[in-house]
């Protein structure tokens, strides 16, 4: 199976203290993979060296065999920005927060980045934005503004907008976690069947049961290091390291 | 000299009244956003600098600063005042209020959510793209009302042409006053002001309206 992203031996410091330990992970066309793990473990730093909102010290970032960053001696070294530009239409991310723009309608959300980035058609991408609205239950809000919108509803325009760009890979940063319990069920469902479409994710998340139904693979993150990883009935279901089984045990008792 | 005449003599001077104020806020306006950006530039140089040019203008009146601009060429380089004193006015002006839009400019952007700017990034948005089309626009929405509150302490400010004898409204009511030892052209100036400023309430009133179509 062809790598769509490799993370090789990635350093990442915040001052002095060390937020990522040499962490390495790849992903496959077609993988969903879940992180799992603590708060403050580096799930968020880790989502955003990838997505180069941050840059790594060291080690390398590569999509799709293309290097966005090469690890070297004296740290990183990232590609020019010409290069970095065009890695940056392989991935999306969608933000717990959303952060849509809430001066434009969801329509103009969706449609801006495809056609002054991508330089495509407006026309075509509007249709394909309706569509994806369409799958996202949301057809009757092209015209709404976020702040009309529920937090739910808002989550689902972040997705459509992600998508609209046609990337390759899509990161979620704990995409439920600002929702209220009620909604978080729309978004699992959209990520859901995203899964079942072949769209390749990577997921933070705290809701193990989703991680356990949509995931191929899980990665549990403690202080910055992967403890333990592999097929998500092993990791969440048959844990074997001492951190991975307070995690779960802890988050059971919530 | 009869009311009406004062009046009449008055409103002559409104057309520069309204040069001023129009012209100030044509070239303040961008001028303080430039500032703005140099202000919270990366470099230290050009920050510090920045902050202590605006620091000079918003600490010392406006009145000398007129002085300065209109006279200062004269006593330091032996350059003649011109004639037409409305260029220096507006200069004077407008570095003056610069200043102190520059601060709300500031303050506005700084107010601006950091997801903004990531959202933007990740979606491939240029820095430029991103300040033009989604930071800028959220800023002036957000500094509407202080600008407003600038906007009017201007339409008062341009009484201070008088300082140097430039023929706006208010310096031909301080001459009538003079001249004819009457207090009425301060009242009729003081109308003229309260009205000006109930159009401009209105007029940035409506723009805040407009604004209002998304939270
Ligand atoms: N911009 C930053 N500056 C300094 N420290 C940071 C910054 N971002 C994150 N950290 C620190 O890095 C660690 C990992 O944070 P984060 O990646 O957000 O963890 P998680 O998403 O797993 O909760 C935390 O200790 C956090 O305080
Ligand atoms: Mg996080």
């Amino acid at each position: 199976m062809d790598k769509l992203l490799e993370i090789n031996h990635c350093r990442k410091r915040f001052g002095s203290t060390e937020v990522l330990t040499d962490l390495t992970l790849s992903v496959e066309e077609s993988q969903v993979l879940s992180i799992i793990g603590p708060s403050g473990s580096g799930k968020s730093t880790l989502l955003r060296c990838a997505t180069l909102l941050e840059t790594m010290d060291g080690g390398d970032l590569i999509y799709m065999g293309r290097y966005a960053a090469r690890g070297t001696s004296e740290g990183s070294v990232y590609a020019p920005p010409a290069e970095l530009k065009k890695i940056k239409s392989m991935f999306g991310l969608v933000f717990q927060n959303f952060n849509l723009f809430p001066h434009y309608s969801v329509l103009k959300n969706i449609c801006e980045a495809p056609v002054l980035v991508q330089k495509r058609d407006k026309a075509e991408v509007e249709a394909e934005a309706m569509d994806l609205l369409k799958q996202m239950g949301l057809e009757d809000k092209y015209n709404a503004y976020p702040c009309q919108l529920s937090g739910g509803q808002q989550q689902r325009v972040s997705i459509a907008r992600a998508l609209a760009m046609n990337p390759g890979i899509l990161f979620f940063d704990e995409p439920t976690s600002a929702l209220d319990p009620e909604l978080t069920g729309e978004i699992l469902r959209v990520i859901r069947q995203l899964a079942e479409k072949k769209m390749t994710m990577v997921i933070v998340t705290h809701e193990m049961n989703f991680a356990r139904d949509v995931s191929d693979y899980v990665v549990f993150m403690n202080g910055g290091v992967i403890v333990e990883q592999g097929d998500p009935r092993d990791v969440i279901d048959h844990p074997t390291q001492e951190r991975t089984i307070q995690f779960l045990r802890r988050l059971q008792d919530q | 000299m009869s009311l009406t005449t004062m009046i009449v003599k008055m409103s002559e001077g409104l057309g520069k009244t309204c040069s001023i104020f129009f012209l100030t806020l044509l070239f303040a306006l961008p001028l303080g956003l430039i500032v703005a950006l140099l202000r919270m530039s990366k470099n230290k140089i050009v920050s510090g600098i920045t902050r202590v040019c605006i620091s000079i203008l918003r600490g010392t009146p406006l009145m000398l600063q007129l002085l300065a601009v209109t006279y200062g060429p004269f006593y330091l380089f032996g350059v003649s005042v011109s004639r037409n004193k409305l260029i220096p006015v507006v200069i004077a002006f407008s570095i003056n209020y610069a200043a102190y839009f520059a601060e709300i400019y500031r303050g506005g952007i700084e107010s601006m959510p950091v997801g903004q700017y990531e959202a933007a990034e990740v979606l491939g948005y240029s820095k430029f793209q991103c300040f033009i089309r989604i930071i800028l626009p959220q800023v002036i929405k957000r500094i509407l009302p202080s600008i407003t509150n600038e906007v009017v302490t201007l339409v008062k400010d341009t009484s201070m042409a008088f300082t140097v004898s430039y023929q706006e409204m208010f310096t031909i009511g301080k001459q009538i006053a003079n001249s004819q030892t009457s207090f009425v052209p301060f009242i009729v100036a003081g109308v003229f002001y309260f009205v000006f400023n109930a159009v401009v309430d209105f007029v940035m009133g409506r723009i805040e309206k407009k604004l209002n179509y998304y939270k």
